[in-house]
Parts: C-alpha cells; structure tokens; sequence
C-alpha cells in the first residue's frame, strides 16, 4: 500500500468511542473475520435489525468509500482491536480526523487502516465536501483534496516502512533475541 | 521535554530501566515487559497468529490469565457447570482455558479461588509491583500504575508480540502532571477526584501523555484509591495513570501471595523508595486541583468529561454539537439537576469499583435501608478473593437484606458481555468507567459516580447526595 484514491465519507461526531464502533457484544468470537457487518451497530441499526435510513453509512453515496472522516479523538476508549478490523473489514482504509486515540491509532497502524491526522481547516474542508474523492499518500504522507488542497499528515515512522515493505513488526522485534536475553540477565541476576 | 540536571520522573525511570534497544531515527523503543495479564475477549486471535507462526510463548511464568469479561455472575448449578449467556461466550472461555494450557500460562478460570477482574486480582496476588511494566489487552490496565508500575492497555496484534518476545516497540510518551492538593471534603471519594479531573482536562485531554498523579490529597488516598485513580487514566485518553510508590504501597503489597519474602523483600523495598519523581524533574504538562474545591461528581453525557458536581444543573449545550448529542441520547434538559431524578438500575462494581473498600462504602448506606421499590440493585465484587472477604464481614448480607442482588466476579454490567445489561432506554446509576452510548447494554444510559452514591440512589430510588444519608 502506497498510494490509493478513494472517496470520503463523513461521520460528523467528536469523541467516537470503540463501544459505538463495534459494541461489546459482538467481542466473543475468537478470529478476526466478518466483523464488518457490526461495525458501528447500534448507529446503523434499529432496534430490530434494520438499517436507520438516516446514518451516513447506510446512504447510497457511502457505497464504496474508503475513507472515512470523523470528529476530534476518534477511536477512545476499550484496546479492542476489533473496532479497526471491523473498519477493515468493512472496506475502509484511511480514517481522517484532527486526533486519534492513542491504542487505536496503533492497532489501526498494526492492520493498514491508515490515522490520517489533519489540522482543523483540512478537516473542515473534508467535512464540507463528503464524497469527494481524494488521495492518500503513504510515500510522501501527504492527503489531497479534490481542490488542489494538500496536507501533509504525521505517521509513526517504522510503522509506514512496515506498512510500505510490507514487514511485520514481530519479525523485527523477534530479532531483537538477543538485545532481550541481555536484558533478562541483567535484570534477573540483579 | 527532558529533566535537568538528572532529575527524573518516576515514569522517566521506569522507562528507562525497561528499554531493551533505545529507539534511533526511525524504529521506535524497544521495551520489556514484566507482567502480561490475559483474558479471553482480546487473546485469542493473538494465539492464533502464534501458532500460525510456530512461536512459542517466550515466557509463560510471566504471563497471567484470567476469564472476567464475558463470564456469567451467577453461581455454578449443582452440577458444577455455569451458565453462560451465550454459546459464544462459553466457547471464548474454553479457548482461553485451551491456550492456557497449551503455552504453559497460569489460569485463574471461573471457579479459582483468585479468580476475579483482572486488574483487580493483579494487585491483590501481589503481581502488581512498583517499577514495573505491565500491559493486557484492556484498555484500564492503567489501574496498576497506582503502584508506580507502568501499566497500559494494548491491542491483540500487541498481545502476540509480548506473547512471543515479552517485548513491545513504544514511542515515548509525554508526560503530564496532575497535582492535587489539600485535603477531600467528607463524602467527597477517590472517585469523585477522578471525575473531577476528566472534567476539567476532556476525553481526550491527556492523549499521548502518561499522566502522574501527585499532591497531599493524592498521597492520602488508600491503594484501593490510588487505583480507583489511575484506572479512569484511559477516560482521559491518558496512555497511562501512575502514582509515586510510598508507605502506603508498601503496606499494602508486604505478605500478598507473589509479594517477595524476608531479604528479597527488604531489598525491593529499597529500590521501589527510589522510583518517586525527583525533585525538580520537569513534567511536559501541568495540572492542578485542589481538593477542598471537589465535589461528589456524576456524568449526565456519553463520556466520561461530561461530569458535574451532583447538585450542579445539566450545563447548556450553547451549540455544541456534542453536548446536544449527548443530551438527546440522555434524554436530558439543560438548566436543570440531575439530583431527584428517577433511575432503573443501580451497578456497582467493575474494576473501577469493586475491591472491598468499595463494597465497605455502599454497605453504610444500605445497612438498615432497602432498596427502593422498582430499582434493580447489582452488587459485584471485583473478585473471589473481594467476595470472601465481603462475606467475612456480613457485607453480602447487609446487600441482600436492602433487596440487591450479590453476585458473583466480573466485569458484568460495566460492559454487558455476559446477559448482565440495561435494557433500552433504562436509566443507570453505575460505579464503572464509562457513559457511552450503550456501554451498559443498547439504548441504556448510564450516570457513572462513585459507590457512595451509587448507593444513595439504590435506596432512595432517585440520584440521590449521599452526604444526606451519611450524616
């Protein structure tokens, strides 16, 4: 994953939490699969199952975005890994918001789903104009607008060679054997 | 920022002494990890991607696992077996139990004596120690930094890495300095502190920061406190909550079960004196309160932040789109208390609130009162071991004879796994950490407060100021 064009779809809420992004109880499988399907349950669904016409990502126009734009400290809240597989696995791959959790932007970064971290007025522009399409640059870590507009976006710097090289971070630290051996020695030894 | 003159924080030491490989201009820190605490919603794709591997776990002795989430409250039947809500959450738990066993991990299962909610069997088996690092799949591992560990909760990817190296890649944190001085007015608790401090620094206000709590009315919280403290840390998005080890640590760790003994101890002692923050080390943030300011608090939104003084007036939105959300879900005024107003349920427990100085709290309310007609009342000890001390006391009886129901350790409620949740549009007084949308189970609405008035409210049927009834 490099470089991908793809349309937005915008969330207007601050302080999306985990719960909302897939609520607890659908925590009890033991794989990663099919979690799509719950991905913000309780605001896509009605109380008997069905979609609420009303929420952004049951409208027509949310069909096929991948990338979605929500308010300030999106993803706070639980560790669960879940909430960024079920975003996976609903086919988003770049979350735009001015700030991100902390344990979410690092399990979205362990799963390619891209914390595109923009300053406010980037952020206005995305919400004004949901659907546009733009493009988000792993490579030079920068997001264009449809008008021309282009922000550069701050990212972990292992975490985008491991997402550019396609490496897996437990491959490096298991390499890292013998640095930990030493500190087993020194501090057990103690 | 960096300390001058060699004086470190007790987060600068702890980090220090943890580094396996210093992080260089592109590869982050490379840090060890002491204690790895498991449970069975967020291991089990992470023994799967070991066992995908041919890894092995590098080292079980320092691994812990226990089942809490989506375990049921009630008691086994006759036969032994328990009753779980679903046959998901049954199979969860039996594979927990499998990879336990298989990777050589000790197990605290449902019917273990030390069985409980993980963060609250941690400190009382003496896992929990000063200076050391400690992660788990769960968001509220930060409750352990009350030791003066370095306790945060981490995704299942992480989990496998710790599981395979015992180590984790970290970008180092910021600090922040939340200084509380003076002394609590009477009825005013360790929660309400909390509260009070999400308040004023927002949701997300300590993001990227681990977050040290410090002051005279900090050093007067009990350990039980202290962790009550540093487990809502996360609420505040803080990366971590840590408190400065003293006498009180001390006291509380010496004779637990995985506590050192006689030498061993004495020299532990004496490196944990070692770990408060230095005179003059430099914080990248600061914040202070001051406690005789604080109130008994309660949340009227959908996060933690959205917290007031008990007898406060729901604050108006004035266009926050935001709080206009959180009020419509609430179904909330602005302009007027919370106090007075009718509830469904009463929660308390969670890992928050369920260690036996909780417990000890909400039984002076309930002792020689009843829970108020059409409220249903959970009592959940965090714990077997809070359990069979709750009982030694006759607090389980003081429960029962107001009307609560006394169950059995978990998570239960505070996140609604396990059959124990709101029903739709139910209103909840609950001592867990979170008020989000449906936390509690779908469409309910949670008010968090401390035990204390979780108690109030249970007798008097309505949110109630437990000072009233506390005299």
């Amino acid at each position: 994953m490099t470089r991908f064009r793809a349309r937005t779809v915008v969330l207007p809420a601050e302080d999306v939490d985990t719960d909302q992004i897939i609520p607890a109880r659908f925590l009890k499988g033991t794989t990663r699969d099919g979690l799509g399907q719950s991905l913000f349950a309780d605001w896509r669904y009605d109380a008997g199952g069905r979609p609420r016409p009303d929420f952004v990502l049951n409208r027509p126009e949310a069909a096929g975005a991948e990338v979605l734009v929500a308010g300030h400290n999106f993803g706070c809240g639980s560790s669960r890994e879940h909430a960024v597989w079920a975003l996976r696995d609903f086919g988003f791959r770049a979350v735009c918001s001015t700030g991100f959790a902390d344990i979410f932007r690092n399990n979205a970064l362990r799963n390619g789903l891209l914390p595109v971290q923009v300053d406010a007025q980037t952020h206005d522009r995305l919400a004004a104009s949901a659907g546009a399409e733009v493009e988000v640059d792993l490579e030079t870590r920068t997001l264009a607008l449809p008008d021309g507009t282009r922000a550069r976006f701050p990212i972990d710097p292992f975490a985008r060679h491991c997402l550019l090289n396609g490496i897996d971070a437990l491959d490096f630290l298991l390499a890292q054997e013998a640095a930990i051996a030493a500190h087993e020695r020194g501090v057990e030894t103690a | 920022m960096s300390s001058g003159a060699g004086a470190r924080t007790l987060f600068e030491k702890v980090w220090d002494a943890h580094v396996v490989r210093q992080a260089g201009a592109d590869t982050p820190a490379v840090l060890y990890v002491d204690l790895h605490l498991i449970h069975e919603v967020t291991s089990p794709q992470a023994f799967s991607a070991l066992r995908e591997r041919g890894l092995r776990v590098r080292r079980p002795d320092r691994t812990i696992g226990t089942a809490d989430h989506s375990t049921p409250t009630t008691p086994p039947g006759p036969d032994g077996r328990f009753s779980y809500d679903d046959a998901q959450a049954a199979a969860q738990v039996a594979e927990l139990e499998r990879n336990c066993r298989e990777f050589g991990i000790t197990l605290h299962a449902l019917g273990d004596a030390r069985q409980g909610i993980v963060h609250v069997i941690g400190p009382e088996l003496g896992l929990t120690r000063p200076g050391s690092t400690i992660v788990c799949g769960d968001s509220h591992t930060s409750t352990h930094g009350a030791f003066g560990a370095l306790a945060f909760g981490i995704g299942t990817t992480e989990v496998g890495h710790v599981l395979a190296t015992q180590c984790l890649l970290q970008e180092r944190p910021r600090t922040l300095s939340v200084r509380v001085d003076g002394v609590l007015p009477p009825g005013v608790t360790a929660k309400d502190l909390i509260l009070g401090v999400i308040a004023r620094i927002g949701a997300g206000g300590a993001a990227g920061h681990v977050v040290e709590y410090r002051g005279s009315a900090v050093r007067a919280l009990s350990m039980e406190e202290r962790m009550t403290v540093c487990n809502m840390s996360i609420e505040a998005g803080a990366r971590a909550g840590m408190i400065g080890p003293d006498d009180t640590t001390f006291e509380y760790l010496a004779g637990r079960p995985h506590s050192p003994k006689g030498a061993a101890w004495d020299a532990a002692v004496a490196a944990w004196q070692r770990l408060p923050s230095d005179d003059g080390a430099a914080f990248d943030r600061e914040v202070t309160l001051e406690a005789p300011s604080l109130e008994p608090m309660i949340t009227f939104g959908t996060n933690p932040g959205m917290g007031i003084p008990v007898r406060s007036a729901v604050p108006e939105p004035d266009g926050n789109a935001a709080l206009e959300r959180a009020l419509r879900y609430m179904g909330l005024e602005p302009g007027r208390p919370l106090l007075g107003r009718p509830v469904d349920v009463v929660f308390i427990g969670s890992c928050t609130n369920s260690r036996i100085s909780d417990l000890r709290l909400a039984a002076r309310v309930f002792e020689g009162r009843r829970v108020a007609p059409g409220v249903r009342t959970l009592v959940v000890p965090g714990s077997q071991q809070v359990k069979r001390q709750a009982e030694a006391e006759g607090l389980d009886r003081v429960f029962r004879d107001a009307g609560a129901e006394w169950r059995e350790p978990g998570c239960s409620m505070c996140i609604a796994m396990n059959g124990d949740r709101l029903e739709p549009g139910q209103y909840a007084v609950s001592t867990s950490n979170r008020n989000f949308e449906g936390r509690q189970g779908p469409g309910g609405r949670t008010f968090l407060a401390s035990p204390a008035t979780a108690a109030a409210t249970a007798v008097t049927g309505r949110i109630a100021d437990a000072r009233e009834l506390m005299g």
